[in-house]
C-alpha cells in the first residue's frame, strides 16, 4: 500500500521523544471527538426506549392488552386489547417467512455452491438491488399486480407478497455468508464417499450453516414486521380480530398504531398507541437479539 | 470464494455410490441444481418484473398529464384532464435525505473509528451491538417519537436548536424562518439521520476493520499518535468504503415511508411553495402513503404509481453508484 508514503512530514529528529504538546493534545481531541460521536450515537436509542416504555408499559400490564380486540371501542374509550393486532402481525409474518425461505435459502445456495458465470453476477446484482428497493415500492409493485391487474381485494396474503421482496433479500445474504464458511474439506469428504452433490448440500453443508441461517431468518422477521408502509397500501386496519390472510382486513400492530396516531388530545386512544409501539418494538428487538445471540454462539462448528 | 463448485464429485459409475444406497444421484442432482437455479432466476423476475409493473401501470396517467411531469409542482391526478408534476416532490425528498447524510455519516465515521481503532475489543462489541440496535426500531416507532417527543424540543417554533439556525444563517432562503412548528423537513432529516446512521456505522466498521495491521503498526512505528494513525492510514484505506455506505444510507433515506409522513405538515397547497427547511412538504414515500386509500380510478392510481416508479429510479441508481465505489475497490 503506498498509503503510509504519504504520512506527513515525520518528525524523523524526534523519532523516539515523546510527542510534542501539541501532537498529544490534538490526539485527546480527537479520541474525545470520537467518544463524543458514540454518545450521540446512544443517545437517540436510550430517548425512544424510554420514552416507549414509560408511556407504554402501563397497559401491557392488563391481562385484556393481550387477549382482547378493539372490537366496538372508540378512540375516547378505556380498554381493548391488541390481540387481533399481534395476532395480525404474527400471521403475516408467517405467510411471508413460509413464501421467501425457500426462495431465499435456494438463491443462497446457487450462489455459492452452482454460481458461475453472468447468471450468477445477475443474481447477485438483483439481490443487493432488492436490498435497497424501498418498502413502499415494493408495495405499489404487489398493489399493480394484486389489485389492478387481477382484480383481487387488498387482503393479508398481499402483504405478505410485498414483505417477501424485502425478506429474501435479508435471508440470501446472511445464509451466502453463512455457506460460505463451511469448510471446503467437509464438502470434499462426502463427495469422497461417493455421495452425490446435492445430498452433500441438505445432509453437510445446510446443517454446518443452520444456526447462521436461522439467524438471517429472524433478522429478516425483525425488519418485515416493523414494516408500516406496505400495509398502509395493502392491508387495511381493522377492529376486529380476522385469521383468514384471503379475506376481510386485518389489523396489524403498526397499523393499530397509525390508526390512532392523530388522536393525540383523547389519551385513551394514545396510551393504546404507545402501549402497540411497545408492544412491537419488544417483539423486534427480543427476534434480533435472539438472532445476534444465536449467530454469535453458534457460527459454523468447526 | 469457495471453489467446492469447481471440484467435481468422483464419477458415481466408478465408485458405487456408498451413501444414497440405490441409483445414482445424477437425477437428483439435476433437479436440485434446477431448483436452486430456479430460485436464483425468481429473484431476478421479481427485480424486473417490479420495474415493468410500475411502468405499465403508470404510462397511460402519464400520456394524459396535462403539466410536465418533472417541472411542475401541481398534484391534481383527479382532475379531468390530470395534472401532476413531481418537482415539489424531488425537492423535498432530496433535500431532508441530503441533510440527513450531512448529519449522519460525520457521527457514524466517529463512531466507527472509536469502535475499531480506540476502544478495546471487549467493550467494542457489546457497544457495536447497541448501535446496532437501533437499526431494530420499527419506523413508525423513530415517526411517533420524532414527531411528539423530539419535534417540540428541536424544532418547534420557539425551540433552541431551531431559533439558533435561523438567527445565524435565516439570510439563506434555505434556512428563513417560517411558522412551521414541528412538521418541518429539518425534524424530519434528524430522524432520517438517526435512522441511516446504524447502516452507515456497520458499514464503515467493517472497512476501518480491513485496514491491513502493517500499515497501521507502520504509522505507529513512525512515532504516530492514534490520531495521525488514523488520519494516515485508516481514513485513506476506508474512504471508499465510507462512500459506499453513505450511498446506502442516502438510499435508505430517500425510500423512508411512514416516519416521514408522521413527521411532515402537508403545505395547503402546493403552489404554497418555500425553500426553507423549516417549511412543512411530502416526499415520494409519503405523497403516496398520504393518499393510500384514494387509489379508487386507474388514472389517479397510475399517478401515484408514476411517482413510486420515480422513486424506484432514484434508489436504483443510488444503490447501484455505491456498488460502483466497492467494486473500484476490490472485494470489501
Amino acid at each position: 500500500m503506498a498509503v503510509v508514503t504519504s504520512s506527513p512530514p515525520a518528525p524523523t529528529k524526534r523519532l523516539l521523544e515523546s510527542e510534542s504538546a501539541g501532537r498529544r493534545a490534538r490526539n485527546r481531541l480527537a479520541t474525545v471527538l470520537m467518544a463524543a460521536c458514540l454518545l450521540i450515537a446512544m443517545l437517540p436509542l436510550i430517548w425512544i426506549l424510554w420514552t416507549v416504555v414509560s408511556r407504554g408499559a402501563g397497559l401491557l400490564g392488563d391481562s385484556t392488552w393481550w387477549t382482547n380486540s378493539q372490537r366496538g371501542i372508540t378512540s375516547r374509550r378505556v380498554g381493548g386489547g391488541a390481540y387481533h393486532a399481534i395476532v395480525g402481525t404474527l400471521v403475516m409474518a408467517l405467510m411471508t417467512a413460509v413464501i421467501s425461505v425457500p426462495i431465499a435459502i435456494g438463491t443462497a445456495i446457487y450462489l455459492v455452491e452452482y454460481g458461475r458465470g453472468r447468471f450468477a453476477k445477475l443474481v447477485t446484482f438483483m439481490v443487493d438491488v432488492l436490498t435497497g428497493i424501498p418498502s413502499i415500492v415494493a408495495a405499489l409493485f404487489i398493489y399493480a399486480l394484486w389489485v389492478t391487474a387481477f382484480g383481487f381485494q387488498r387482503v393479508s396474503f398481499a402483504v405478505s407478497l410485498a414483505l417477501v421482496l424485502l425478506m429474501v433479500p435479508v435471508v440470501v445474504r446472511s445464509t451466502e455468508e453463512m455457506l460460505r464458511l463451511v469448510p471446503r474439506d467437509l464438502r470434499e469428504a462426502s463427495y469422497a464417499l461417493g455421495v452425490p452433490r446435492w445430498k452433500t448440500i441438505v445432509k453437510v453443508v445446510l446443517p454446518t450453516a443452520f444456526s447462521g441461517i436461522v439467524t438471517g431468518i429472524m433478522l429478516g422477521l425483525a425488519r418485515v414486521m416493523g414494516e408500516t408502509a406496505p400495509l398502509l397500501i395493502l392491508g387495511p386496519y381493522t377492529s376486529s380480530i380476522n385469521l383468514n390472510p384471503f379475506d376481510g382486513n386485518m389489523a396489524a400492530l403498526p397499523t393499530f398504531i397509525n390508526q390512532d396516531r392523530n388522536n393525540q388530545a383523547l389519551d385513551p386512544a394514545f396510551d393504546r398507541v404507545w402501549a402497540a409501539a411497545l408492544t412491537l418494538i419488544l417483539i423486534v428487538m427480543v427476534l434480533s437479539v435472539l438472532g445476534r445471540l444465536l449467530s454469535r454462539f453458534g457460527t459454523v462448528k468447526k | 470464494m469457495t471453489t467446492a463448485a469447481t471440484s467435481s464429485p468422483p464419477s458415481p459409475a466408478a465408485t458405487p455410490s456408498l451413501i444414497s444406497g440405490r441409483g445414482t444421484g445424477r437425477s437428483g442432482d439435476r433437479i436440485f441444481s434446477v431448483l436452486t437455479r430456479g430460485s436464483g432466476a425468481l429473484v431476478v423476475v421479481l427485480v424486473v418484473l417490479t420495474g415493468a409493473f410500475l411502468l405499465w401501470k403508470s404510462v397511460p396517467s402519464l400520456l394524459d398529464d396535462d403539466v410536465n411531469f418533472i417541472t411542475s409542482r401541481v398534484w391534481q391526478p383527479a382532475a379531468n384532464p390530470p395534472a401532476f408534476g413531481i418537482a415539489a416532490l424531488l425537492y423535498t425528498t432530496v433535500l431532508s435525505s441530503v441533510l440527513a447524510l450531512l448529519m449522519a455519516v460525520p457521527v457514524s465515521v466517529g463512531v466507527a473509528l472509536f469502535l475499531t481503532q480506540c476502544a478495546p475489543r471487549r467493550l467494542a462489541t457489546p457497544l457495536g451491538y447497541l448501535v446496532d440496535l437501533l437499526a431494530a426500531v420499527p419506523s413508525i416507532i423513530y415517526g411517533l417519537w420524532g414527531a411528539f417527543v423530539l419535534g417540540p424540543v428541536i424544532a418547534g417554533t420557539d425551540s433552541g436548536p431551531r431559533r439558533a439556525i435561523e438567527d445565524a444563517l435565516g439570510w439563506i432562503p434555505l434556512f428563513s424562518s417560517t411558522s412551521v412548528a414541528r412538521g418541518n423537513v429539518f425534524l424530519a432529516s434528524v430522524v432520517l439521520a438517526i435512522m441511516i446512521l446504524p447502516i452507515v456505522t456497520a458499514i464503515s466498521r467493517e472497512v476501518f476493520l480491513q485496514v491491513p495491521r502493517a500499515n497501521i503498526e507502520a504509522a505507529l512505528a513512525l512515532g504516530a499518535t492514534r490520531w495521525e494513525t488514523i488520519r494516515v492510514s485508516v481514513l485513506p484505506f476506508g474512504k471508499p468504503g465510507v462512500i459506499t455506505a453513505s450511498m446506502l444510507g442516502l438510499g435508505r433515506a430517500l425510500g423512508e415511508t411512514i416516519a416521514v409522513t408522521i413527521i411532515l405538515s402537508q403545505p395547503s397547497s402546493l403552489e404554497d411553495f418555500n425553500f426553507s427547511v423549516f417549511y412543512g412538504g411530502e416526499t415520494f414515500a409519503s405523497k403516496i402513503a398520504n393518499n393510500a386509500s384514494e387509489f379508487s380510478t386507474p388514472q389517479k392510481t397510475g399517478a401515484y404509481i408514476a411517482a413510486g416508479l420515480v422513486l424506484f429510479v432514484v434508489t436504483f441508481l443510488v444503490n447501484a453508484l455505491a456498488r460502483v465505489f466497492i467494486s473500484r475497490r476490490g472485494d470489501v
